[in-house]
């Protein structure tokens, strides 16, 4: 399989990551060398075969469903623009 | 005799012995790394007051005779790991300014057994690179050169940082992670011992994500037996990563120098593929007769879909980055570039934040994750993973322990591969390991005909790091270290 260059759009959209017009060709040609370089796959016979979900077998680990943590806010809002221990975001509702 | 030169083994006996103090050997390290820094860009950080401190503290408990398993000895940490209102950014610029509130557990584990922070280093971005290319922070510079040559050459990636530091004596041992070969690769381009354990046996809570069902921590280390030290305190069971397996953590060290009679090494045939260079294949063979020489049988053994893995990890790995990035969205911390609405503020900052290889892998990621593809690719490369995990159960019926090269060549230079798939091909040794879970490490084994270091693999069975320590010592003890000549 391969893209094209609306698709090239249209997944940078879904990255949320701003692609100029002119650097899309550029950015097709890549991803599409990479996804001929997986396709190498298809040769694989996989027909019965289950997905692997983990590398170790393990029951899931669970433990109590209570609060184990926080009440520290000042902390989580210290990296970014903040205001009353809010993060400070565009104006989203006109 | 330099403080410096000592590996952690000698610097902890002379410490406990009182012979030196451990600020002394913090002040020889932060003299190295002024030194050798400003050519090596191995650290992008340093913190010679915390590391002081620590030192400080290292050498009061020392006095009363107490004092962890790393009390004193100076480490340097990668910037995946989140130390406590230190610099914390992956080597990325998205992460502009970052300073956890917390300490991952890895690096806590570090400081509870005494070790002195010497400051951070530098990486791939994210981790996605083999040659430590991509950092927002430029390039590492390999301490080793060719024969009769200047020219730089690439520590490999992407714990860049951490393998050229170790090589370059400016810290006793570094903090690594692996999600294709991260560790392993660097440590053959750099005479180093790099290991990557078992998934589940270091905790990854605190290690910023790459791709979270192939992301491991581990140490590179001077030697055998300083890997082994340092991956005793590293690991630990964590009720904090639901990944983490709860098994007691063994003395690494014990396992050296336990005879091989009757180990079963395995010799996959799969990875001789055609064009393999004489000097790889040449450096194996020897690898092999060392180890029968001192008791082991040799077994070939076969894993069918090896050439299967690469492929499957460009789905499995940029699919999980996609997801793990996902949180970079400029409003909770790093970098924020403001645009017309929240999306596009979204969208400039991702744009300006990510590195060119991160977001083509971004990219990648989402696009076999969509409506439609999900299936095809992530699903299918699922379905591989279990026929190479497989391959290796098969394989553990007929040997203890897989013998692999490292790499596919030694280290080359800056800007000598351009194209990512070819880069990629890098790992083509290593990221089966990661794919089924297992440990893998990486022991210098000679020099190339160029003079550059170059690196066996052994893989061990889950949770077997054992066996893995006792083989490499066995092949350190046929091959010697390796030393890069100082230049610096």
């Amino acid at each position: 399989m391969s893209v094209d260059e609306k698709t090239v759009r249209r997944v940078a959209r879904l990255a949320r990551i701003k692609v100029e017009e002119k650097d899309v060709p550029k950015l097709q040609g890549e991803l599409n060398v990479i996804l001929a370089f997986v396709e190498q796959l298809n040769e694989v016979n996989v027909e019965g075969v289950e997905p692997l979900t983990s590398v170790v077998a393990m029951d899931m680990k669970k433990r109590q469903d209570v609060v184990s943590d926080g009440h520290y806010p000042k902390a989580i809002v210290a990296n970014t623009v903040h205001e009353d221990d809010f993060f400070m975001v565009p104006k989203v509702v006109e | 005799m330099s403080l410096t030169s000592l590996t952690i083994a000698e610097a902890r006996a002379k410490l406990r012995a009182k012979e030196i103090k451990a600020t002394e050997l913090t002040e020889a390290y932060l003299a190295a790394i002024g030194k050798a820094n400003k050519l090596l860009n191995a650290y992008i950080v340093t913190t010679p007051e915390q590391a002081l401190e620590m030192a400080q503290a290292s050498d009061a408990r020392l006095a009363k005779g107490e004092g962890g398993a790393l009390e004193g000895i100076p480490l340097g940490i990668k910037d995946l790991f989140a130390t406590k209102g230190v610099h914390t950014q992956a080597c990325s610029h998205i992460l502009d300014k970052f300073k956890p509130g917390y300490e991952s557990t890895v690096t806590q584990n570090l400081w509870n057994d005494g070790a002195v922070m010497l400051g951070k280093l530098n990486m791939d971005e994210f981790a996605m690179g083999s040659s430590n290319e991509t950092s927002y922070y430029g390039p590492v510079t390999n301490p080793w050169r060719r024969k009769n040559s200047n020219a730089a050459l690439v520590p490999g990636g992407s714990s860049g940082g951490s393998a050229s530091a170790v090589a370059a004596h400016i810290c006793a041992a570094a903090t690594a992670t692996d999600t294709g070969g991260s560790i392993r690769q660097p440590a053959a381009f750099t005479g180093t011992v790099g290991i990557k354990p078992t998934y589940g046996r270091c905790s990854r809570w605190g290690i910023v994500a790459f791709a979270s069902s192939l992301d491991q921590a581990g140490p590179i280390a001077r030697d055998v037996r300083d890997a082994a030290i340092m991956l005793k305190a590293m690991a630990s069971v964590d009720d904090r990563d639901t990944t983490s397996v709860n098994l007691p953590v063994p003395d690494y060290e014990a396992a050296l120098g336990r005879p091989l009679k009757g180990l079963r090494v395995g010799i996959p045939k799969e990875y001789r593929p055609e064009g393999l260079s004489a000097e790889i294949n040449a450096l194996w063979d020897k690898g092999a007769a060392w180890l029968k020489e001192q008791g082991a049988e040799i077994v070939e053994i076969s894993l069918p879909h090896t050439k299967y893995a690469l492929p499957a990890y460009y789905i499995v790995a940029p699919a999980e980055a996609s997801s793990n990035l996902a949180r970079y969205d400029g409003v909770r911390y790093g970098l924020r570039v403001p645009g017309d609405d929240l999306v596009d503020t979204y969208e400039r900052t991702r744009a300006a934040g990510f590195g060119r290889e991160v977001q083509r892998r971004v990219m990648v990621g989402t696009y076999v994750l969509s409506a439609g593809y999900y299936d095809a690719y992530y699903v299918k490369a699922q379905k591989v993973r279990t026929l190479i995990k497989r391959d290796f159960d098969n394989a553990w019926a007929k040997c203890d322990v897989v013998l692999t090269p490292a790499t596919p060549s030694p280290a080359f230079a800056p800007g000598e591969i351009t194209d990512p798939v070819e880069m990629y091909l890098n790992d083509v040794f290593t990221v089966t390991v990661n794919m089924a879970g297992l440990p893998g490490i990486a022991v210098p084994a000679g020099l190339s005909e160029s003079g550059l270091p170059l690196g066996l693999q052994l893989i061990g069975k889950p949770f077997d790091e054992e066996t893995l320590f006792q083989t490499a010592f066995a092949i350190e003890q046929a091959a010697g270290k390796f030393t890069a000549p100082q230049w610096w």
